[in-house]
């Protein structure tokens, strides 16, 4: 458990490690989707090619977009794009930074699964054993067939048990040669994304590394200020419904003395911390009706100061307060019915 | 776990020694590639060849550049080489130990892959044995010329109906087999001898000069990582004075436009901070809207 602890406070430390993390995961889940599937060509003409080339070119298409929904910074790039100028401009270097960095970390899972998938060899085989060289590679001796029945047959290349063109072309070779190709293919896609992304990072301090540290920091610095802004609110909020709760219940107090009609019982002098914790609900319908009371008539989100009973809501912005307190005086006299 | 622990900090601690262990990984990812790379020779004249060299010179390639850009000295390197001057010289000697450290890290996992390959002796027998000299080998002795190409084009494929029971193939086979196996062992052992004469014979030159270059290459790259800690807390600093300023300002407008005479308000100590002013649905909604449509300027003088 420590163990687990320590990498994971390791890679929140710092967010660039986090969504690296995240980008690490995502090639090992892409690596392990590609082997649970079970990858089943039709060995038809027609499907085989629309098969293959799906299952090449559509699971890399999901993987892109997963990795963008599950980095969160997508949803401060939107923001940060969409937001109103106000007085503080907007920085399309930053956005840009943010965009590539976020473009290229949910590209890694895509490529990833089109090496394994070209590597491995099946897509490439059922997609194109329609296309064999037959003239070169068949045996000289075959049957003259149409070339529907051609294609048909060599449609059936990956299909081994119902493989019935063994004197038009052996399997073994016909596969062979497209699994050749297939890991040919494969290499040189491996070897073309490694040489983009070396390239990417070794001009970029040749040429603008001022620019780069300048957008670096300031998306470091939306990303470290949204969040202090959310934990600030979330405080906000807390000492909000903290000061709300209490003076409802206050208000409640001071209701069930208005009903009562009798003057207050002054607590005994040394009744201490929990008699003030009890704010003046000391029985079971009290509390009840505290409760129903809550459900019912939640107070107004206006906090008014405690010297005051009743706030007479601030005149900000001409709009009268939206609470009237009437309804408190309802439940005070329904009570008294009681 | 004090064990894990402290392997752990080991590594972070020094700069070079997360570059070892990154070379290290990538040695054995080398190893694990190979294992559960599917090699399928051809078996056709032309391409066997081709099939062959490809596989073991591409991921060698890819290897090394992947070794190059996993490699964060080689950013710093790359910065320090293309920075003005200003009021800093650069120092080559700083550059060359840079560079050649990190070259000589980059290449581990290629060679790793080179010797396993050979070692293994798949490639090297796909790729050469079109190139065999039929007439060494009985099986092949009294065929005509392009048809001894195509068989000794199928060596490599064990499975071939004609081919898997030959003799002469499994002599064909064995023969590459066994000079693959050869150069392996041969290429290993010239580059540990390398390797150890490069270690016991460097204090004999420019010893001195080597750790001005060390030292100076390791400063270089604790005073980037140093920066960029600062960097990341002056921003949070930054950021916490800027929404400070921003909840004041909100309080300040409020108090403005409030009618009402200014009242004592007897808020408890920690809620008063806390609360800042805003103590109405309003007054928070006005203050969520304007952080969106107006955010404050960069500017916490």
């Amino acid at each position: 458990m420590d163990k687990f602890r320590m990498i994971f406070q390791f890679f929140q430390s710092n967010q660039e490690s986090f969504m690296n993390g995240i980008c690490g995961i995502m090639a090992l889940a892409s690596t392990q989707m590609y082997s649970a599937f079970d990858f089943n060509c039709p060995c038809l003409p027609h499907y085989n090619l629309a098969y293959g080339l799906g299952i090449l070119l559509v699971p890399p298409f999901i993987l892109f977009l997963l990795g963008f929904v599950l980095n969160n910074n997508i949803s401060m790039l939107a923001e940060e794009w969409r937001r109103p100028q106000g007085q503080r401009g907007k920085d399309p270097a930053v956005l840009r930074y943010m965009f590539c960095s976020m473009a290229q970390r949910a590209m890694i899972a895509p490529a990833v699964w089109v090496s394994v998938t070209l590597l491995d060899g099946k897509c490439i085989t059922c997609a194109f054993c329609t296309s064999v060289p037959v003239e070169s590679l068949g045996n000289a001796s075959h049957p003259r067939l149409s070339q529907g029945e051609i294609e048909r047959v060599l449609a059936r290349i990956p299909c081994k048990d119902i493989y019935n063109g063994q004197q038009l072309i052996a399997n073994e070779v016909a596969v062979r040669y497209l699994r050749c190709i297939s890991q040919a293919l494969g290499w040189c896609f491996v070897l073309l994304m490694t040489t983009l992304a070396f390239l990417v990072r070794s001009l970029r301090p040749c040429f603008s590394q001022a620019a780069f540290l300048k957008s670096r920091y300031w998306s470091h610095y939306i990303d470290i200020e949204r969040r202090l802004f959310d934990e600030t609110c979330a405080e906000h909020a807390r000492s909000f419904a903290k000061v709300c709760i209490q003076q409802f219940f206050e208000g409640m107090s001071t209701d069930l003395v208005t009903a009562r009609c009798h003057l207050p019982r002054k607590a005994p002098a040394d009744a201490g911390e929990a008699a003030e914790k009890l704010l003046g609900i000391t029985d079971q319908g009290t509390m009840n009706m505290a409760l129903k009371s809550w459900h019912r008539c939640k107070p107004p989100l206006h906090l008014h100061p405690p010297a005051l009973p009743t706030g007479n809501g601030w005149a900000g912005e001409g709009q009268p307060p939206t609470y009237p307190s009437a309804p408190r005086r309802e439940t005070a006299a329904y009570y008294s019915w009681v | 776990m004090d064990r894990f622990r402290m392997i752990f900090q080991y590594f972070q601690s020094n700069s070079e020694s997360v570059m070892n262990g990154i070379c290290g990984l990538l040695a054995l990812a080398s190893v694990k590639m190979y294992t559960s790379f599917d090699f399928s020779c051809p078996c056709l004249p032309q391409y066997n060849m081709a099939y062959g060299l490809g596989i073991m010179f591409v991921p060698p390639i890819i290897l090394f550049l992947c070794g190059l850009i996993l490699n964060r000295q080689s950013l710093v390197m790359l910065e320090e080489w293309r920075r003005p001057s200003g009021r800093r010289k650069k120092d080559l000697a700083v550059i060359r130990y840079m560079c050649s450290s990190i070259m000589q890290r980059a290449m581990v996992a290629p060679v790793i892959w080179i010797i396993v390959t050979l070692l293994d002796g798949k490639c090297l027998i796909c790729a050469f044995s079109g190139s065999m000299d039929p007439e060494k080998f009985v099986g092949f002795a009294n065929v005509s010329t392009v048809q001894a190409q195509q068989l000794l084009a199928k060596v490599p494929c064990k499975d071939e109906e004609l081919m898997s029971n030959s003799t002469s193939r499994k002599a064909v086979s064995r023969y590459l087999r066994c000079w693959s196996q050869a150069l392996g062992w041969s290429i290993l052992l010239i580059l540990i001898i390398a390797t150890f004469l490069a270690r016991w014979l460097r204090p004999c030159f420019n010893q001195a000069t080597l750790l001005q270059a060390r030292h100076w290459s390791n400063y270089i790259d604790i005073e980037q990582k140093i920066f960029e800690e600062a960097c990341c807390e002056h921003s949070r600093l930054f950021a916490h004075k800027c929404i400070l300023h921003f909840f004041e300002s909100m309080r300040q407008e409020i108090k403005l436009h409030s009618f009402s005479l200014p009242r004592e308000r007897e808020w408890a100590e920690g809620e008063e901070d806390l609360l800042r002013g805003i103590t109405d649905q309003d007054q928070v909604n006005k203050l969520l809207k304007t952080w969106y449509c107006e955010k404050p300027p960069l500017d916490v003088s």
